[in-house]
Order: structure tokens, then sequence, then C-alpha cells
């Protein structure tokens, strides 16, 4: 026989219980706190910055020298430094990870996949230093033997190596979204006589197009917020180009740079570092959120 | 008999069913198909004949749909299935070694138990086969195409407004019959279906019988199906199979009426199934 509770012993447990779901709450809570606190002190610090740099400045001007006698603000050089890498990220990740994915998905027997997707997810445990040394000592070096005077810091080497390291998220989450693709589609199609390579092609493939797509825009937010690999290999000097093979630097090595010491606190070359981080969060969260409402779409197609 | 269904009343009468040509289009003999050791079917042989209907009679789980997939080949989409045995079409073992499965289904149309459009337009879910086999030459040619094949399916004035619209934006029925389209549009010999009715309702089931039924001018038509009464009302010839054995083929009307096989009579009276 159990034995009872007393009426003191059932209040305490009541209290017991009400202190746990308490404390459950706020772990959960806290990391939705920081992030709230992290978006308001940037936009806070970003005010201070944006009271002395008109806007329209900060987003037209060519110019990006915080550091210099003569201080510029224009953040379309970093922007256009980030956009290369990512485009070149996307160059090698995009046909690469698709390719990986189709094969994964529609080819590859059982064991395959499952020995071959661990090994694909182990490339985002690689820590993205190494990546970065990997650009500057390894792949700079390789293309500098056939692309004639390529400096040795470039946008075009640590592009590719965030492509490779952003490979595993485009490969997987397609892969994913294609395996989500319900079998009668594939059987529909083969038994009009298509072949797996056309079945794969032109029904599985433009079934799982929206969650592609999400797989994509994951892995543009990831090659836009890589800091490391281009912070090593990409150089740190703000150039506004569109010819990948030059040196450039990007938002996130810009942060670093500051963050490194260069810059006194609270001037507004200082300042300047919530500006970036500000225009650096708002294009990784438009990616998201794109992401996020095309996977909601998704979804509801099956 | 309570509870027995009695199908005789849906039957055609000799006259209106007219003459079952004979000569068999599909012969299958000593067909067995194994998924991994356990034996799905067992010895099967029948012949089915050209341009008639044929309807897979029996319980869930008795091997009428395994068999099915067997004329066309999808069972090869099954890693751990194996089939022994011979089937031909047209006197051709499509189980021979240097068959190979793409023209094979080319010839033999499939329709499925849930309606399966693919993710395009109406236009283009029938003209998917066309292009992938490369039956027409211009656009014009590909339209012609679809627009026949929407025709056989009854499909044409119900859609021909909204040909660009996602074929999934269809009702039940309608998705159904875009599939027999999609079937039709490659020209198949043979038209398979895998209880293509049990997803849809009164209504739509009685539009798709009466296509299957127009169809048999033209196509050799097998189908599966869970209702006896459909099998009825649209098969010339009837296979009732239980347990992985091909029990007894015949003259629909005589399975019904005067079946020679206890179990057939028990299946059909309602006692099993």
């Amino acid at each position: 026989m159990a034995s009872r509770l007393t009426a003191t012993q059932r209040r305490w447990q009541r209290r017991r219980e009400r202190i746990m779901e308490g404390v459950l709450f706020l772990c959960a809570a806290s990391s939705v706190f920081v992030t709230i606190a992290i978006v308001v002190v940037l936009v806070w610090e970003s005010a201070a910055f944006f009271a002395h740099v008109p806007i329209a400045t900060f987003l037209t001007d060519t110019m990006w020298t915080p550091l210099f006698a003569d201080p510029r603000y224009g953040i379309l050089p970093l922007l256009c430094g980030t956009m290369l890498s990512t485009a070149v990220a996307l160059c090698v990740a995009g046909p690469l990870g698709l390719t990986a994915a189709i094969y994964l998905s529609e080819f590859a027997s059982a064991p395959v996949r499952e020995s071959t997707k661990p090994v694909l997810e182990l490339l985002s445990g690689v820590p993205t230093v190494v990546y970065g040394f990997f650009a500057l000592l390894v792949v700079t070096p390789f293309l500098q033997t056939f692309v004639p005077n390529l400096p040795g810091f470039n946008i075009l080497s640590a592009g590719i190596v965030i492509g490779i390291m952003i490979i595993p998220y485009v490969a997987s989450l397609s892969e994913d979204a294609m395996r989500a693709v319900p079998n009668a589609l594939r059987d529909g199609s083969l038994a009009l006589g298509a072949t797996r390579l056309e079945t794969a092609f032109k029904v599985v493939l433009p079934s799982a197009i929206s969650g592609v797509a999400a797989a994509f825009a994951l892995g543009i937010s990831r090659a836009v917020g890589e800091t490391m690999v281009v912070a090593i290999a990409a150089g740190q000097q703000p150039n506004l180009t569109f010819d990948p093979r030059e040196p450039a630097a990007t938002i996130t090595a810009y942060i670093v740079q500051v963050a490194l010491g260069d810059l006194p606190h609270g001037g507004i070359g200082y300042q300047s570092i919530f500006a970036a981080g500000l225009t650096l969060l708002l294009m990784t969260l438009s990616f998201n959120v794109f992401a996020f409402w095309l996977r909601a779409r998704f979804r509801e197609a099956y | 008999m309570p509870g027995a269904i009695d199908v005789s009343s849906v039957l055609r009468s000799g006259a209106e069913v007219g003459p079952v040509s004979m000569r068999p289009k599909i012969v299958t003999r000593d067909v067995n198909v194994f998924y991994g050791e356990k034996r799905a079917l067992n010895d099967v042989s029948i012949d089915i004949p050209e341009r008639a209907v044929t309807a897979f009679i029996g319980p869930s789980g008795c091997g009428k749909s395994t068999f099915l997939r067997c004329i066309n080949r999808m069972n090869d989409t099954i890693p751990t299935a194996r089939i022994t045995g011979r089937i031909e079409i047209d006197g051709e073992n499509i189980y021979a070694k240097d068959v190979d499965v793409v023209p094979l289904r080319a010839r033999i149309g499939m329709v499925f138990q849930k309606p399966n459009p693919f993710a395009k337009s109406a236009y283009e879910n029938v003209a998917y086969g066309p292009r992938i086999h490369g039956l027409a030459r211009t656009r014009a040619e590909l339209d012609e195409i679809v627009e026949s094949s929407l025709r056989k399916a009854g499909l044409w004035d119900e859609v021909k407004d909204r040909l660009q619209q996602p074929g999934t934006s269809l009702s039940g029925g309608q998705q159904q019959r875009l599939c027999i389209a999609r079937a039709v549009a490659v020209s198949p010999e043979v038209i398979l279906m895998d209880e293509p009715c049990s997803a849809l309702d009164p209504i739509a089931t009685a539009r798709i019988e009466e296509l299957i039924d127009e169809l048999r001018q033209n196509y050799t038509i097998v189908i599966v199906t869970h209702s006896m009464q459909q099998a009825a009302r649209v098969s010339q010839r009837t296979a009732f199979f239980h347990l992985g054995n091909l029990v007894e083929q015949g003259p629909t009307e005589e399975i019904f009426t005067t079946p020679s096989d206890p179990r057939t009579q028990n299946y059909i009276t309602g006692r099993i199934g």
C-alpha cells in the first residue's frame, strides 16, 4: 500500500512543481532574451553611429575607411566583398551540393546513403579556422598555378573554401526535401517509361523545389555570415570590386579586424562595427526568413 | 443468403459485352514473386485477352497487386523483390535478359491506387510521357497529343480552360482521369490499373468505370479491384486470387454465377475477405 501524502507534503509538492516550472521557463526564455538583447544593443549602438553618419551616406558611399585620417563610411565595399565571396561559394556548393543530394536521395542504396551522409555532415564539424588556413595555404597556391598574377589574398580562394564548407548544409537539406517527395510520384514517372535520371530531374526535383531553395537560402545565410575563412584568406582591405581574383574585406572580416583592437573604444569607428553587424544581421535574417517561408510552403504541399 | 453480395444484377448480358477476342495479349507461366524470403505469389499462369478488361479480385494481401506490378516490371524498383517464371507480351518474354524496362513501360501504362499527378500543370502532366519519349517534334504536335489524350480520358471539356493550372488543383476524380490521360498519351498497348477508384467517391468512380469501358476498344486493360461489383460491372474476364494463388479465372459472368472453387464461392458471397 502506498502511503498517502499529508496536506503539508502536498502543499510543498505543489510549490516545488511551480518553482521547477519557473526555472524551466527561465532556461527556455534565456536564449530568446539573449537574442533580443543582442538586437537591442546592435540597434542602440548603430543609432549612435547613424547620428554621425547619415544612412544615405552609409548606403551609397563607395569607400570604407574608418581607420584613416579622413574616415569614410560607405558599406558598399564590404557588402560587395560579402556578396562576391558568397557568390563564389554558391557556384561551388550549388552544383556539388545538389548533385550529392540527388545521388543520395535517388540513386544511392540504403547502406551507401546511411554511411555517406554522416561523413558529409562531418564536413560541417571541421573548425572554420582550419578551412581558413586551408584556403590560404593550399587552395590559393594551387589556384596560382593556373590563375596568372593571383595575389596571396583573394576572394576566389576564400569563396571556394566557403563553398566546400556549406556543401553539407545544401546537400543534406536538399536531400531531405527530395526524400520527402512521395514514392507515388516516382512510380508514376517510372511507369511511364522514364529513366531514373529523368525521374530525378523532371519529377522529384521540381516537386522538392521549395525545399531545395530553402536549403540554398540557408547555405547563403551561412556563407554571408562566415568570418574566419575570409578574414584569413581574402585579405582585409575594403575594396569595391566585382573581380573575385582581387583581395577584399567582407563585413565579417572588418568586424574581426576592429574587434582585434585597432580602434579605440567608444569612438565612431568603434560604433561602425555595430552598424556593420546590424547590416549583416539583416542580411542573414532575411535569408533565414525566406528559407523558413519556403519550407513552410513546402510542407503544405504534401 | 443473408450478407451475400448480389452481383448478378450488375452483370451485363453476353450480347452487350460482345464476343471477347481470345487472342491472348499477355501470357504468364509459373510466375513466382519473393519479397526476401517471403513468397508472395505462387505459380501464377494466366492468359489475358487483347482489347478486353480483365479484373483481378481477391482479399487484401492476396497478391493481385503484386502480380499486376510484374506485368510492367514495377517490382524491379523494390530491391528485395525476386521474380521467377515467364511473362510474355505478344509472345515476347519481358523478363528476358536483354529487355530494357524503359521502352517496355512505355508500352504498358499504369494507373495507381491514389491519383499521383506530378507537381506540374495539367498540360505538362500529360505532355511528360510524350516529351521523354520524343513523340512530338513540334509544339503543335504535342498540343494535339495532349488534347486527344485528355479527350480519351474524358477530361478535356473540364480542363481545356485551365491547362496551365497545377494538376494537383483538380478534384480527386479529375486527378485520376488526368493520370489516365497521362498513361494514354504515350500510346500504350496495355493499361494496368491498381484499384483506380479506391480513393474516389461513387460519382467519380462511375465516371472512371464508363471510361474503362470505352478504353477497352483500343487497349488491353487489367484492373485490380477490391470491389466485386466493380469487377462485375467493368470486366469481361475475372481472376480470383487468394493467399498468393490464382484460384480461378474465366469469363466474369461465370466466375460470379457459377464459380467452381469453394474459395471463390466463399469470397463472392462475402464469407471470406
